[in-house]
C-alpha cells in the first residue's frame, strides 16, 4: 500500500518510532481525525499509526483509514514516520495526542 | 388500523404533534449506465459536487453543526473513501451501484464497532452516501420535508437535519439512532423533541399519518385515536403555556410556590454562548468548562489567552458570580514519548484534577490565568473529580503559590475561592472532610459512578437514572454537609435541567441549579411549580 514517493522516502531515512497514549474523551474520534490528518499531511514524511507496535500500520494522512482504526480513549496510538521532516513530524503528531487535540 | 405506540430512548426533550414525513434512503436508480470512463467522471463530479453543498452548509452553521460537516468534507476529500468504488466501476458497474457498494461496506465497518461512539459516526457515512446519490441523480433529498413533520426512518443524517427548520414545530422519531449522535446533540440545541430507538417501524407500505412524539419520555404513537390525540394536545397545550410563561419570567428571579428564592446559573462551554444573552436571565454562572474553551487551537492556550477568555465571560457577568472549573480532561496518563499501556477504564483513570495534579506544569498556567482574571468579577474555581481531601489540599496550595507569585511580580490579580465538584461517591459521603469553598455536584458523573452505568451505552442508559434514590441520598448528604460547614452547594450536571426531577432536587435541600441557557425558562417555571 505504499506509495512511490513514500517507498522513497523509507529508503532514505531510517523510520522513527514512538507512541502516546490517547487521552482525549471518546478516542481518536471525528474531529481528532480530521485534525491529526490534517497537521500530518503537513509534512513531507511518510506517517503511519498503529494500535500495536507491530502494526498493522495505517496512513495518518487519510481521515478515512484513521477513521477505520476506531482508536478508543485510553489506547495507545503507535506512529511510524519516515522522510526529511520526520523529527517535526513525530513531534507535531505527539503533542497533538498529548494535548488530546485540543480538547483536553 | 388502530393507534401504534411505540417506545424508545429519549433523545432531545419536548412534545410534538405532526404529519409523518417518511425519509426514503432509496434513491432511484440512473435512467442510463456509461463506459466505465463516464461512470468515474459522473463519481467524481458528485463528489465535487456534495463538497462544495457542504462548504456551502457549512457557511450557515456554525460550532458543533460545522465542526460535524467539516469532518463530511474531511472524509469527502479523502481519495481512500471512494477508491473501492472507481475499482468496481473500472470493472463495468454503474457509478452509484459502486458508490453505494462502497459506502455500505464502510457503513457496516462503523456498525460494527465496539463503541457507541463509534456506531453513532455510521449516520454521517450514510449522509455522506446518500447526498452524493442524489448528485448521481439529480435528486433534492431535503426537499418534502416541513419544518412542522415528524420525520421518521432509520436514522437521520446531520446535513438532512440541517436543512429543515425546525422552528416550525416538528419532531424526529427513528427506529434505529442514538442519543449521542451528531443529530441527537443538534436536535437537543435547537429544540426539536428526538425519540431514538423505536425498533422496526411497523407497518408496510402506506405509512401512518399522523404521530405524536413524546421526547420526554421516549414514546412515540402513531395514527393516534381522535381521544389519545386530544389528551396529548391538551399536554402540549399545557406545555407551550408553561413555555410562554417561563419565556416572560426568564428575567425574572425563580421563586417556588411556596416563595423560595432559588438560584438558577449557567453552564457555558465558550465565551460565544453567552455573549448574545442578556445576564438578567441568571443569576450567574456555575459551570465554564474549560477544555471546550479552545478547539481551533492546537493544544493548551497559554496563559494570556486563557486570561482574555476568562476575563471576557467575568465581564459578561457584570458582578454575578462565576465559576470556572479547571481542566477536566479525561483519560489516561500524558507523559510525552513515552509508551505507557492503555487504561483499560479510562473513567476510573487518571482524569481531571488527578491529571492535573500529574501535569502540574499544564496546571500552574491554568491557575495563574483564572488569579489574573478574578480581578475583573465575582470569579469561583472548582475542582473536577476529587476524591479525597490531600487532592484538594494539594490544589489549594497550588493556587496560594501562583496568587503568591503574580503579586511577587507586581501583576492585578486575585486569590478566588477553591471548591470542588461532588461527582465521585466518596467525595459525596465524606464532603465535610473538605476545606473547599463550595460544592458543585455534577450528576452526570455522580449518577454514572453510583449506578455503575454509563449513559452513552444504550443498552444501560435505563440504570443511568440521576433521579434513583442512592443519587439523590449522595445529593441530599452533600447538601447537608454544606449546610454544617456554611458553604455553598450547587448542582451543575443535566439533571438540573430535567423538570422531572425539580422537585426531587429541591427536596434534597438544593437552592442552586445550574443549566444550559435554553433551559432556564423552563426551569424557572418548574421551580415556581414547587410547594413544600
Amino acid at each position: 500500500m505504499h506509495d512511490a514517493n513514500a517507498n522513497r522516502a523509507a529508503q532514505t531515512f531510517a523510520p522513527l518510532t514512538a507512541s502516546a497514549v490517547l487521552v482525549n474523551p471518546v478516542g481518536l474520534h471525528a474531529r481528532p481525525s480530521v485534525k491529526l490528518t490534517q497537521c500530518a499531511k503537513g509534512f513531507t514524511a511518510k506517517i503511519e499509526i498503529a494500535l500495536a507496535a507491530e502494526g498493522p500500520w495505517t496512513d495518518a494522512k487519510s481521515p478515512v483509514k484513521v477513521m477505520r482504526v476506531k482508536a478508543p480513549q485510553g489506547a495507545t496510538l503507535h506512529f511510524r514516520v519516515a522522510g526529511p521532516d520526520g523529527d517535526a513530524a513525530l513531534a507535531a503528531m505527539l503533542a497533538l495526542v498529548h494535548d488530546g487535540f485540543g480538547e483536553a | 388500523m388502530g393507534e401504534i405506540h411505540l417506545t424508545g430512548h429519549p433523545a432531545s426533550p419536548g412534545l410534538a404533534i405532526g404529519p409523518v414525513a417518511v425519509l426514503t434512503s432509496a434513491v432511484a436508480s440512473r435512467a442510463a449506465q456509461g463506459d466505465p470512463a463516464h461512470e468515474a467522471a459522473a463519481l467524481k463530479a458528485a463528489i465535487a459536487g456534495a463538497a462544495v453543498e457542504l462548504a456551502e452548509l457549512i457557511a450557515t452553521v456554525h460550532g458543533e453543526a460545522a465542526e460535524i460537516l467539516e469532518f463530511q468534507v474531511a472524509m469527502l476529500g479523502d481519495d481512500a473513501l471512494a477508491e473501492g468504488a472507481y475499482e468496481a466501476i473500472a470493472g463495468g458497474t454503474a457509478a452509484d451501484q459502486a458508490w453505494r457498494a462502497a459506502l455500505d461496506a464502510e457503513i457496516s465497518g462503523y456498525r460494527a464497532a465496539d463503541e457507541e461512539y463509534f456506531r453513532a459516526r455510521a449516520a454521517d457515512l450514510v449522509d455522506i452516501r446518500d447526498r452524493v446519490l442524489a448528485g448521481l441523480n439529480g435528486a433534492d433529498r431535503a426537499a418534502g420535508i416541513s419544518g412542522d413533520s415528524v420525520v421518521t426512518g432509520d436514522d437521520l443524517s446531520p446535513s438532512t437535519f440541517l436543512a429543515v427548520d425546525w422552528t416550525r414545530g416538528g419532531a424526529i422519531a427513528l427506529a434505529g439512532g442514538s442519543p449521542s449522535s451528531h443529530v441527537a446533540m443538534l436536535a437537543r440545541s435547537r429544540g426539536a423533541p428526538m425519540v431514538v430507538g423505536l425498533g422496526p417501524l411497523p407497518w408496510n407500505g402506506q405509512p401512518p399519518s399522523l404521530a405524536l412524539v413524546d421526547g420526554d419520555t421516549g414514546t412515540v404513537i402513531f395514527d393516534p385515536k381522535p381521544e389519545t390525540r386530544r389528551l396529548f394536545e391538551d399536554r402540549m397545550a399545557a406545555a407551550n403555556a408553561a413555555q410562554i410563561a417561563a419565556d416572560a419570567g426568564r428575567l425574572k428571579p425563580a421563586v417556588t410556590a411556596d416563595g423560595r428564592r432559588i438560584s438558577v446559573l449557567l453552564n457555558v462551554a465558550a465565551p460565544e454562548e453567552v455573549e448574545r444573552l442578556d445576564p438578567a436571565i441568571c443569576d450567574g454562572i456555575g459551570l465554564v468548562r474549560t477544555e471546550f474553551l479552545f478547539e481551533g487551537s492546537r493544544g493548551l492556550p497559554g496563559e494570556d489567552t486563557q486570561y482574555a477568555v476568562y476575563r471576557r465571560i467575568l465581564e459578561w457577568a457584570a458582578g454575578r458570580p462565576v465559576t470556572i472549573r479547571t481542566l477536566d480532561a479525561g483519560g489516561d496518563k500524558p507523559i510525552a514519548g513515552l509508551t505507557v499501556d492503555g487504561e483499560r477504564n479510562p473513567f476510573l483513570g487518571l482524569r481531571g484534577i488527578r491529571l492535573s495534579l500529574a501535569r502540574p506544569e499544564v496546571f500552574r498556567v491554568q491557575l495563574r490565568a483564572l488569579c489574573r482574571a478574578a480581578v475583573h468579577g465575582t470569579l469561583k474555581v472548582m475542582l473536577p473529580m476529587v476524591a479525597i481531601p490531600r487532592e484538594f489540599d494539594r490544589a489549594n496550595a497550588m493556587l496560594d503559590a501562583e496568587f503568591a507569585a503574580l503579586e511577587a511580580e507586581g501583576l492585578a490579580c486575585a486569590r478566588p475561592p477553591l471548591g470542588i465538584m461532588v461527582e465521585v461517591p466518596a467525595a459525596a459521603l465524606r464532603a465535610e472532610d473538605f476545606d473547599a469553598a463550595f460544592y458543585s455536584i455534577g450528576s452526570n458523573d455522580l449518577t454514572q459512578y453510583t449506578m455503575a452505568a454509563a449513559r452513552d451505552i444504550g443498552a444501560v442508559a435505563d440504570l443511568n437514572d440521576a433521579g434513583h434514590p442512592a443519587v439523590l441520598a449522595l445529593i441530599a448528604r452533600t447538601v447537608e454537609a454544606g449546610r454544617k460547614r456554611g458553604v455553598e452547594v450547587s448542582l451543575c450536571g443535566d439533571a438540573a435541567a430535567d423538570t422531572r426531577l425539580t422537585n426531587a432536587l429541591l427536596a434534597a435541600g438544593l437552592t442552586t441549579l445550574s443549566v444550559s441557557p435554553i433551559a432556564v425558562a423552563r426551569l424557572k417555571a418548574a421551580i415556581a411549580g414547587v410547594a413544600a
